[in-house]
């Protein structure tokens, strides 16, 4: 018993943990929805659209979340709007968007006033979040569960036939922005304790754990919170008693989840000469 | 005209090049079922979309009603969507109030109702992906009736339906006719058509609209398909051999 609740006397511990209760509730949620529209790779690309953002603020002298914000919005509008092009598909719009601003970053980031540390935020600093990040991510994590709650019944709809949404009262190309602007959210909270390298296993694993596990939108949101949430202690356990990176230990925990679950599904799961076959 | 509750009048429509669809003219009245008739790229969806304020018309004009129910093809439909009948009835309801606003009691008792009248409120619960193809498109029919429209658009309604659900669909069809409904229905079939009150034959242009005594000629059917067109011994209507093209 001593060693399950010696880690949480720590008060880095307990931020860490408070940030990933943030980050896997507003995660799990959106990464539902990140599944039904097919957006993990625009949710990964999202997520390095950061370093450029960030770059900017720091050179700037503004807030970093507000850079990363900045950048992802940029990026979130630029994909929507740019996947519109006929005859240049989803997957190409994304790497269009994302080459340029990861450019534009590039090209700030080798200017000599560039302030040393960034390397934090690509790769993460959980066990180094501040009371400030934890309001930070607390603000933003409030309004993404508004906003969630608000969108709920347009991203059904439009997520269950897009081409169709509009006869019933749906906007796509909005409900796709607000969808993109919810990831975006999403990543800002975790960037700050994972990196935004790693921000994505969070936002995709519990998410895509869920879905092997139920069959209603409203149940794989609650699931994929609390398998975010499981895999964030399990991480921050692991981290602790092996001495490993925190971040990197939650990513691990959450991908490892997804992976065993899969293989117990898979092995209580009948196969089709087992019922008979299908008709 | 009495009990007209919708007039398209010389409409023009395109996707921002060439016209695909034109000289559209007719009217539906209350508890009329009309035909729309057409070969595959014939102008049926084109025309829909107009009407469902989804692409804007070149020319012409559209009055009396302007919200519809709609029933879309249930192909498009993904059967890995983690949602139930109850669900996709409940999304009929999302044009009746602001969008933000949660789920009430009241819509969920509307959706129940119609998932009720198209036979299926025993599955209210049941995954939508699990569903027959004829009870898919039951469901789908449910939801434009919790958009509660005088006039329903049902884009190929029978298509991938079995007998049974076929039968059931025929059925309710007549019965929210019979309600004041006006119904416009899409179909590549000319014998199904023939059994509705009006016909609207489509190809890339309005070629005819009438009742199916007078439109459903062998001149008219050429002239809507622009193919060959055989006559079954003992009708006057041709008929035409059966479509197998998918949209």
């Amino acid at each position: 018993m001593h060693a399950l609740l010696h880690p949480w006397s720590e008060a880095f511990m307990q931020r860490a943990l408070l940030e990933l209760v943030l980050l896997g509730t507003v995660g799990g949620i959106v990464g539902c929805w990140v599944l039904f529209y097919e957006l993990a790779y625009s949710a990964e690309s999202l997520a390095h659209a950061l370093f450029p953002g960030l770059v900017a603020a720091a050179l700037l002298g503004l807030p970093l979340l507000a850079g990363g914000a900045a950048g992802v919005a940029a990026a979130a509008v630029g994909i929507a709007l740019v996947r519109r092009v006929p005859l240049l598909g989803g997957d190409a719009s994304v790497a269009v968007v994302i080459t340029t601003l990861f450019g534009l970053g590039v090209l700030l980031a080798l200017r000599p006033a560039t302030p040393p540390g960034l390397n934090a935020l690509l790769f993460g600093d959980l066990l180094g979040v501040t009371r400030e990040d934890i309001v930070s991510s607390a603000v933003l994590a409030v309004a993404a569960g508004v906003a969630l709650v608000a969108l709920h019944r347009p991203l059904l709809l439009v997520g269950f036939d897009r081409t169709t949404s509009q006869a019933f009262g749906a906007q796509p190309l909005l409900v796709d922005l607000a969808l993109l602007g919810l990831i975006a959210v999403a990543i800002v909270i975790g960037v700050r304790a994972l990196g935004n390298l790693l921000v994505l296993a969070l936002l995709v694993g519990p998410a895509a754990t869920a879905r092997l596990l139920v069959r209603r939108m409203t149940s794989l949101m609650a699931l994929a919170a609390v398998v975010a949430l499981a895999a964030s202690v399990g991480g921050l356990y692991l981290s602790y008693y092996a001495s490993i990176a925190a971040g990197a230990s939650v990513a691990v925990v959450t991908v490892s989840t997804y992976v065993a679950v899969l293989a117990v599904r898979a092995a209580f799961t009948p196969t089709r000469k087992e019922v008979g076959g299908y008709p | 005209m009495p009990g007209v509750i919708l007039r398209v009048d010389g409409l023009v429509a395109g996707y921002g090049g060439p016209p695909v669809l034109r000289d559209v003219t007719f009217d539906l009245q209350e508890s009329e079922r009309i035909g729309v008739l057409g070969p595959n790229g014939g102008g049926k969806s084109t025309l829909f979309r107009v009407l469902l304020g989804e692409i804007e018309p070149y020319a012409g004009s559209i009055s009396g009603v302007r919200r519809f129910g709609y029933v879309p093809q249930t192909e498009r439909s993904r059967l890995d969507y983690p949602v139930t009948a109850l669900d996709v009835a409940l999304m009929g309801s999302l044009s009746s109030r602001p969008w933000w606003l949660p789920l009430r009691r009241s819509d969920r008792v509307r959706a129940l109702a119609a998932l009720e009248r198209v036979g299926l409120r025993e599955l209210a619960d049941t995954q939508f992906g699990e569903l027959s193809g004829g009870q898919r498109q039951r469901v789908l029919v449910a939801r434009a009736l919790v958009q509660d429209s005088p006039v329903l658009l049902l884009d190929e309604p029978f298509s991938g339906v079995d007998v049974p659900s076929a039968e059931l669909l025929t059925s309710l069809l007549d019965e929210l006719s019979h309600e004041s409904r006006g119904l416009l229905i899409a179909t590549h079939d000319v014998e199904q058509a023939s059994s509705w009150d009006r016909v609207l034959c489509l190809n890339r242009r309005g070629v005819a609209f009438g009742r199916p005594d007078d439109v459903l000629t062998i001149d008219v059917l050429e002239e809507t398909y622009g193919g060959s067109i055989v006559t079954l011994p003992g009708r006057e209507a041709g008929i035409l051999p059966p479509h197998h093209h998918e949209h």
